[in-house]
């Protein structure tokens, strides 16, 4: 009865489709430019997603069911593999437990030197394990939720890993889920050193592949295929000594200045299913305020506007 | 299926109930949700898409521009992208909707499909457009989720259509 009148067009029925385009157009180019440039509408995005997460997590439903499926018909039909697999794990933790015997004294070792040359001690992270709900869905991006938001106190820019190595980052929390940018997302970058040498470099994600990349290594540096590299901790958001990546090609082209290293991530980045966030970290030392001219004073004002 | 059988029938068509619109685009948002990857995720049909444009062209008065854009913005939040990205994009195709629901009520699903791939293509670009500017680069293919959302159409267009008409056998 209410498709009928449909047909009387002359009937007053508010603004013309093009009047209400530009409109709508206008606002989405309006909200997409705070939100990219100043992050306003963090708060907005949380309670909306209130709205929209039993959606989300009805949609998780699936695949977890079909992880939980799998899971059974393994138990069912490769008992001879598990079997090895169990054998497998009970001789990696032997040796792992006999390494960890060594770390016990080696830290031991460590902090009385630490304290005989009077250096602060690095202080250890607590770590809490959270669960992928489900990895990116937006081909342009390296991102995964996770199921652990502000309800267990996680923070922007902590720093997430598997149990080999660096996964990414948290860079956006909600009430109970909160976002992780992958090292390999496009130009993300960790601040690395070559284990073998100690070299400081900086490694940045590939973006399409699940690669990595180093980007301003001089031609002649020294730098081989299999060296490891791990974080530096020199900016203070990663922890030190944790393994980033391993470099697995060298272009050296004497027609570029820089070398092209890819590397490839040592922790399964886009494997596994449970992932740690590291809290408590500690903070280093402010950089010391250089001699402010104009543009610092306009720089802060901007930030003190953000906070 | 000729144009008269479509024509012919929406006479006989209970009015669609608020509820079925709803559920739908509900229904699409969850399909959207399902956990796609690899290769999957740039051959999934942008379910929403497809829902809303078939709502915008068969019942232009209800669901139009505004509706469409609200739902852009809660596909934003579900998928973490910037706000206003799937929301502009989902205006547009609720423009192209409105603007040619009169020409596309009068042609068969063939007929039908070719317009609509147009409109899919321009809802994909202006989204793949907003990224390009904002961060540089482009996938490619990106755009492979238009064909498929184009694929759907027929299928889905026939699946409401029985859906409306079962609605009225009932009574």
């Amino acid at each position: 009865m209410i498709d009928n009148t449909q047909s009387f067009r002359f009937f007053n029925r508010g603004p013309s489709p093009a009047v209400r385009l530009v409109f709508f157009a206008a606002l989405s180019l309006l909200l997409l430019f705070i939100d990219a440039r100043y992050r306003y509408l963090e708060s907005t995005r949380s309670a909306l997603s209130v709205l929209i997460s039993p959606v989300q997590r009805l949609a998780a439903w699936p695949g977890a069911l079909w992880q939980h499926a799998g899971d059974f018909f393994i138990t069912q039909s490769r008992q001879r593999s598990l079997i090895k697999e169990n054998d497998d794990l009970q001789r990696q933790h032997q040796g792992d437990a006999a390494q960890l015997l060594q770390l016990q004294s080696m830290q031991l070792e460590n902090r009385q030197l630490r304290n005989l040359v009077a250096l602060p001690i690095r202080s250890e992270f607590t770590t809490q394990l959270a669960e992928i709900v489900y990895a990116e869905r937006d081909v342009f991006r390296r991102r995964v939720l996770v199921n652990k938001g502000a309800d267990t106190r996680v923070l922007i820019g902590q720093v997430v890993m598997d149990d080999t190595g660096i996964v990414g980052q948290i860079t956006r929390v909600y009430p109970w889920l909160s976002e992780v940018t992958l090292i390999t997302e496009k130009d993300h970058a960790v601040p690395v050193q070559v284990l073998r040498n100690g070299l400081r470099t900086i490694v940045f994600g590939a973006g399409d592949t699940s690669q990595l990349s180093l980007r301003y290594m001089p031609v002649n540096a020294d730098i081989q295929n299999d060296d490891i590299l791990a974080t530096s901790g020199i900016d203070g958001i990663y922890p030190p000594g944790i393994p980033v990546a391993r470099v697995i090609k060298i272009e050296r082209d004497a027609a570029y200045p820089f070398a092209r290293v890819t590397c490839l991530p040592i922790a399964g980045v886009d494997k596994h299913r449970h992932l740690l966030i590291l809290s408590d970290l500690p903070k280093p030392p402010e950089r010391p305020v250089e001699k402010s001219t104009a543009t610092d004073i306009d720089k802060r004002a901007k930030t003190r506007r953000k906070n | 299926m000729p144009s008269t059988a479509i024509h012919g029938k929406a006479e006989i068509q209970r009015p669609v109930s608020n509820t079925l619109i709803g559920l739908s685009v509900l229904a699409a948002l969850f399909l959207n949700g399902l956990p796609w990857g690899g290769i999957w995720l740039m051959l999934r049909p942008d379910f929403v898409a497809v829902v809303l444009l078939y709502w915008c062209m068969h019942k232009p008065w209800r669901v139009g521009i505004g509706l469409s854009w609200g739902v852009g913005i809660l596909a934003d939040v579900a998928d973490a992208s910037l706000f206003g990205q799937h929301a502009l994009a989902y205006a547009v195709l609720a423009f192209g909707g409105v603007v040619l629901s009169h020409r596309l009520r009068m042609f068969d699903l063939r007929q039908q499909t070719t317009q609509v791939s147009g409109i899919f293509a321009l809802t994909y670009a202006v989204y793949a457009l907003v990224h390009w500017q904002l961060n540089g680069s482009v996938v490619w293919p990106y755009f492979l989720g238009c064909l498929t959302s184009t694929l759907l159409w027929t299928p889905l267009s026939i699946m409401f259509l029985a859906m409306r008409q079962k609605r009225v056998d009932r009574e």
